[in-house]
């Protein structure tokens, strides 16, 4: 197969949880692909992805948002997610809500780019992970879009395996979802409450000292339940982890 | 709200809080996945017998009407009276005519989820009626009164010791023992001598075949056989939706269907009912009559989005696999069909105002349509009825039935603040630096740290960090 080129320059688009809650996040993904001899660019007009009013049955709201992000993404250099829900939203679903717009083959091709940040890591750069990080166990929580939306299952672990002093241990039930579910967890509290507690029941039991994800909702989910019921593990964005562990720290 | 609508947040709060019922499910549902699993090891065959199933279902739909008239036709040359019914009440009339005119006494029952949709039995016994459901699970559920809690294994809520109770207290001489076996043989020789004495036998149907008039009804206890050939009169009840345009159609169905509901390579009975007793023969039915449902299906099939919603082998796959039906159980949906499939195929038989809630108890986590073997866009159809439930003018019954104006005004200023970076920054760098003061009592927060702490905001954004270090902007 013929290799293709690796880019020189990526946008990136950082997502609204990751901008409010998790901004280190963002920045160690930024890091990351800088450190592969990247440009990274941010165009400060994001916001996001349209995904909390197109689940909740306002497309019309959802297209308003999802077109404001459209201009900020010329030519054709790949734009990378580091949220596996988030990029799906733009891949999959903006060629759906865009349909019969005048600007639905812009959304198209901009949908088109879309990445998420480990499929981005493994598939397109390639990257050789140097540990540099104590011994530590942890284990891996799948978001439920970065497997079915955006097909990325094995390579978040591929790169935490690339890690020598990190054991991953995988959760019985990995691709059960969390609970989130974005306004679920508030239309439905109590049934999020039971799925997010059979989740911290299962990371518990791998005695991982964190929970590494993907996806920022799955992350205030989990561990904002690991902080309140006192447990010993701590939730953290892969983006993050992979940073402290090349650092050494 | 309607006063009449079931309320599904208020039931599984019931299901959830009952640790026994939650065992059961997380269990049984557990180890239907993994059985599921082993039936699939390899992808190659999976996508392939998925993709073949998918297209006999889809090219059966692409034709319903022409198939439905095949169909009646040859049931019709084979002996099988056939009835349309536009309604449940239209289907139940005709079921209590053909009982009528039998003077029926005792109806004996195979497994049919379009006669739970009816609500038959209670019409039956409101009519003076005896009807006796032979599926075990059935019976089960029969006997405890109340409704089956999952397609394919009605009474999957309870475990064997709760069976053996429900024995003990409403079968004559049951002993109390906890013993499946026991409990099984008990239940056979109830049902034996029920199987003798009824009047009519009625069954569901897997897939019918157009082209030679063939009903397919797979089942594992024998039952179903029973039910169809010992007592003098066969009804048998499908949704116009089940029918496929050829013989070699049923095999990818009859095969992907036991192979995802409950794991097995194939079920224990598959029947072919080809018509009523013929001169010369010695067993079988002298009357065989199949009754048709539309019961909104033909809306359905209006919409060609909507449309693939009839795909539906009634697997019951999608159950196992949903984290929200694992949680809260079958009956907490209050429907015939809980769960998944149930979430798309209830509100659009009857309508969003009473059902206009149900697209919204699920996560979109999309494990349903990983594994659904005939490919149904569950979730997206799941988004379609979210956008219906509160925009009139579209489809479904009831349109815009869940429509709130304040709803509507806060997603119009999330949007309005969402595409503007000048209004963004502004909230976002608000929210970041006070979003923290917010007190856990707020309505929304409240719900969030039952069992979870507040989120934090972060103090400075990912645009503030950004910024700093000099990442570019174009």
């Amino acid at each position: 197969m013929p290799s293709t080129p690796k880019p020189t320059r990526v946008y990136y688009f950082g997502t609204c949880l990751v901008d409010l809650f998790f901004p280190d996040a963002g920045m160690a993904g930024i890091e990351l692909l800088q450190s592969q001899g990247l440009t990274v660019v941010f165009p400060q007009g994001q916001s996001c992805c349209g995904q909390p009013a197109y689940n909740s049955g306002y497309r019309a709201e959802a297209l308003k948002v999802a077109l404001a992000q459209l201009d900020l993404f010329p030519g054709d250099d790949p734009i990378v997610v580091p949220s596996g829900s988030c990029a799906g939203m733009m891949k999959k679903h903006w060629p759906d809500l865009f349909r019969g717009e005048p600007d639905e083959a812009k959304a198209v091709q901009v949908a088109s780019r879309v990445w998420e940040l480990t499929q981005f890591l493994v598939h397109v750069l390639d990257v050789q992970l140097t540990d540099n990080g104590e011994p530590v166990r942890i284990t891996w929580h799948a978001s439920c879009h970065a497997q079915r939306e955006m097909g990325v299952v094995e390579e978040p672990k591929a790169l935490l395996r690339q890690l020598a002093n990190v054991e991953l241990v995988e959760l019985k039930r990995e691709k059960e979802c969390c609970g989130f579910g974005g306004t679920f967890a508030v239309r439905h509290p109590e049934i999020s409450a039971a799925m997010v507690g059979d989740k911290v029941a299962d990371i518990e039991g791998t005695g991982a000292a964190r929970v590494v994800s993907g996806d920022c909702g799955c992350l205030l989910n989990i561990g904002g339940a690991l902080e309140a019921g006192a447990k010993a593990a701590r939730g953290q964005h892969i983006a993050q982890f992979l940073k402290e562990r090349i650092h050494g720290r | 709200m309607d006063g009449n609508a079931p309320d599904f947040a208020a039931a599984s709060r019931a299901a959830l809080a009952d640790p026994q019922l939650r065992g059961n499910f997380r269990r049984a549902m557990d180890g239907l996945m993994t059985k599921r699993a082993a039936q699939f090891a390899e992808p190659a065959e999976w996508h392939g017998v998925r993709a073949l199933a998918a297209s006999v279902r889809l090219r059966a739909l692409s034709k319903l009407p022409e198939l439905l008239e095949k169909l009646e036709e040859n049931c019709t040359r084979n002996g099988i009276t056939v009835h349309w019914a536009a309604t449940t009440e239209e289907a139940n009339s005709i079921a209590l005519d053909i009982l009528h005119k039998a003077n029926a006494k005792l109806v004996v029952k195979g497994k049919s989820m379009v006669t739970e949709e009816m609500h038959l039995n209670a019409v039956l016994e409101k009519d003076g009626i005896e009807v006796l459901e032979s599926d075990l699970g059935e019976y089960i559920v029969q006997l405890d009164g109340t409704m089956p809690s999952h397609i394919i294994m009605p009474a999957i809520h309870l475990n064997t010791k709760q069976i053996a109770h429900l024995f003990k207290r409403k079968i004559k001489d049951a002993e109390s023992r906890e013993d499946a076996a026991y409990l099984t043989d008990l239940a056979r020789r109830v049902l034996r001598a029920k199987f003798q004495a009824a009047d009519v036998g009625m069954s569901g149907v897997n897939a019918a075949v157009a082209e030679t008039g063939t009903l397919c009804l797979i089942e594992n206890e024998g039952n179903g056989r029973m039910c169809t050939t010992v007592p003098p009169v066969h009804i048998a009840f499908m949704g116009l939706e089940k029918v496929v345009e050829k013989l070699e159609d049923v095999p990818p169905v009859i095969s992907l269907l036991p192979r995802s509901a409950t794991g097995q390579p194939i079920t224990t009975y598959v029947n072919m009912i080809s018509g009523p007793r013929k001169s010369g023969e010695k067993d079988g039915p002298r009357e065989v009559h199949l009754v048709i449902l539309d019961n909104g299906r033909s809306s359905i099939y209006a919409d060609p989005e909507l449309r693939d919603t009839l795909r539906c082998i009634r697997c019951g796959a999608c159950m196992n696999h949903c984290p929200v039906y694992t949680k809260v159980g079958g009956h907490a949906y209050e429907a015939p069909y809980p769960g998944p499939i149930g979430k798309i195929l209830v509100p659009q038989i009857e309508g969003l105002a009473k059902r206009g809630a149900m697209p919204h108890a699920c996560t979109m986590c999309n494990a349903c349509v990983e594994i659904c073997p005939v490919k149904i866009p569950i979730v997206e159809i799941m988004g379609r009825l979210r956008v219906e439930a509160v925009k009139p003018g579209g489809a479904v019954k009831d349109g815009g039935a869940k429509a709130s104006r304040a709803e509507a005004m806060v997603w119009s200023g999330w949007a309005a603040m969402n595409a503007s970076p000048t209004a963004y920054r502004i909230a976002t760098v608000a929210m970041s630096r006070l979003g923290n003061a917010a007190p856990s009592s707020l309505p929304m927060l409240k719900e969030w740290t039952n069992v979870r702490t507040k989120p934090r905001f972060a103090g400075r954004t990912l645009h503030d960090l950004a910024r700093a270090k000099g990442i570019p902007d174009v």
